[in-house]
């Protein structure tokens, strides 16, 4: 794949992870409107996710669509970043992962949205008005659980810092961000931070939180150097092309 | 030139998709929620309302069937991202009969800025604005789910989008 496919392919990949992640929730969440709520954004993600590895497969010109991108790649080579994958854990685990990712999301696609190349800025057009929801839904989540009670914010605070640590990836940028770029397609992804880490601490000062203290951050998702818990996501999510290769509806 | 035949295909296919149902909310048609962008003798152009819209298939199929069964077997359905989908492109006619099917219709003019500070929804029963949202994600994408105080009936509401 060259960098626009690839580039393509990291977009589809985030959202289609973190799909299947939320997925795992429809039927378990605390109370039905969350079931929904999650059901919601599950669905959101693998739509996003849908029209971007479709666009990586075309752009990919190899006969490959997103079906295949999804089903019929192993472990090394997704490339979403590491966030995205980690275990769903309680749910303020799970409210930590959407309220980092999604206001990262949102200003990716806000900017995407005025891209000059018209497919990207069409799918991040779209997906901005959903995700501008999941940004919204995460924060009040964190605000509520964060200013609960003593168990809420307990394991608010243990969500944020199981989290923390992947928040650095998203604004990485290299040679596929750099030439995606220069395709006018990409998005500075390092000069949205500002912004986010402005985000983020409101909705944390309103919550009665504080930021984790800084970590080491962990990277690597995008060269296909993933955490233990993708396997297990894939092992489930591609059971049935794994176990019956090609099998159509 | 016959009065019958003054009427375009154009015309005549805008007739028949204004028949075919949303899937979810059989209610309104596929026009009435502005799913439909362009007709033309050759092509009809639908874009999606969610990304994820379990329904964007099933609506297609369902233009297929009616393009078909009405003669119109060489005319193509295309899909267009661009630009996206909104609630103010819903129908006035489409807003009263989502209203009567139980819906409360989407403020107009208002998708853009409208999540933070929502104004309250008409119950679409008894018609009171003493309401509430109970929660922002409802049994489809598209919808809200709200509750009126004055009546105690919990409805959906289309969400802004």
């Amino acid at each position: 794949m060259d960098a626009l496919a690839t580039y393509a392919l990291r977009l589809g990949d985030d959202s289609l992870i973190l799909g299947q992640r939320l997925s795992a929730w429809c039927g378990h969440a605390p109370a039905l409107e969350v079931d929904l709520s999650l059901a919601n954004v599950a669905l959101d993600q693998v739509g996003q996710a849908t029209h971007f590895l479709n666009l990586a497969g075309e752009l990919e010109g190899k006969g490959r669509d997103g079906d295949d991108l999804a089903f019929r790649r192993d472990v090394m080579d997704f490339t979403n970043c590491l966030l995205v994958e980690q275990p769903n854990g309680d749910f303020a685990q799970t409210i930590a992962r959407q309220f980092l990712f999604s206001h990262y999301q949102a200003l990716l696609f806000e900017q995407m949205a005025v891209a000059k190349d018209a497919r990207f800025a069409a799918i991040a057009a779209k997906a901005a008005k959903e995700v501008a929801y999941h940004a919204t839904l995460a924060s009040d989540w964190v605000i509520r659980l964060g200013d609960g009670t003593d168990e809420s914010k307990a394991r608010m605070v243990a969500g944020l810092d199981w989290m923390w640590r992947f928040a650095d990836e998203l604004f990485l940028m290299d040679d596929v961000d750099a030439a995606a770029i220069a395709a006018g397609a990409g998005v500075d992804k390092a000069a949205l931070r500002a912004t986010w880490d402005a985000r983020i601490d409101a909705v944390l000062a309103e919550a009665t939180l504080t930021r984790p203290a800084p970590r080491r951050a962990t990277a690597g998702g995008r060269i296909g150097r993933h955490s233990e818990h993708l396997g297990h996501l894939l092992s489930d999510m591609q059971f049935l092309q794994r176990a019956y290769p090609g099998a159509t509806w | 030139m016959s009065a019958v035949s003054a009427i375009s295909d154009v015309d005549r296919i805008r007739a028949v998709l204004a028949r075919v149902p949303d899937p979810e909310i059989p209610a309104v048609s596929v026009v009435d929620l502005g799913i439909v962008r362009e007709i033309d003798a050759g092509a009809v152009t639908i874009t999606p309302t969610y990304t994820g819209c379990p329904a964007t298939i099933a609506i297609e199929q369902s233009i297929r069937e009616a393009l078909d069964a009405n003669g119109f077997n060489e005319v193509a359905i295309a899909t267009t991202l661009s630009p996206p989908w909104s609630t103010d492109w819903i129908s006035d006619e489409g807003r009263e009969k989502l209203r009567v099917y139980g819906i409360a219709p989407p403020p107009k003019g208002a998708a853009a800025a409208s999540l933070k500070n929502q104004t309250a929804a008409e119950c679409p029963r008894c018609g009171s604005s003493n309401t509430e949202e109970l929660s922002r994600f409802g049994s489809t994408p598209c919808k809200a789910l709200w509750r009126c105080k004055a009546c105690a009936e919990p409805f959906d509401r289309f969400k802004c989008h």
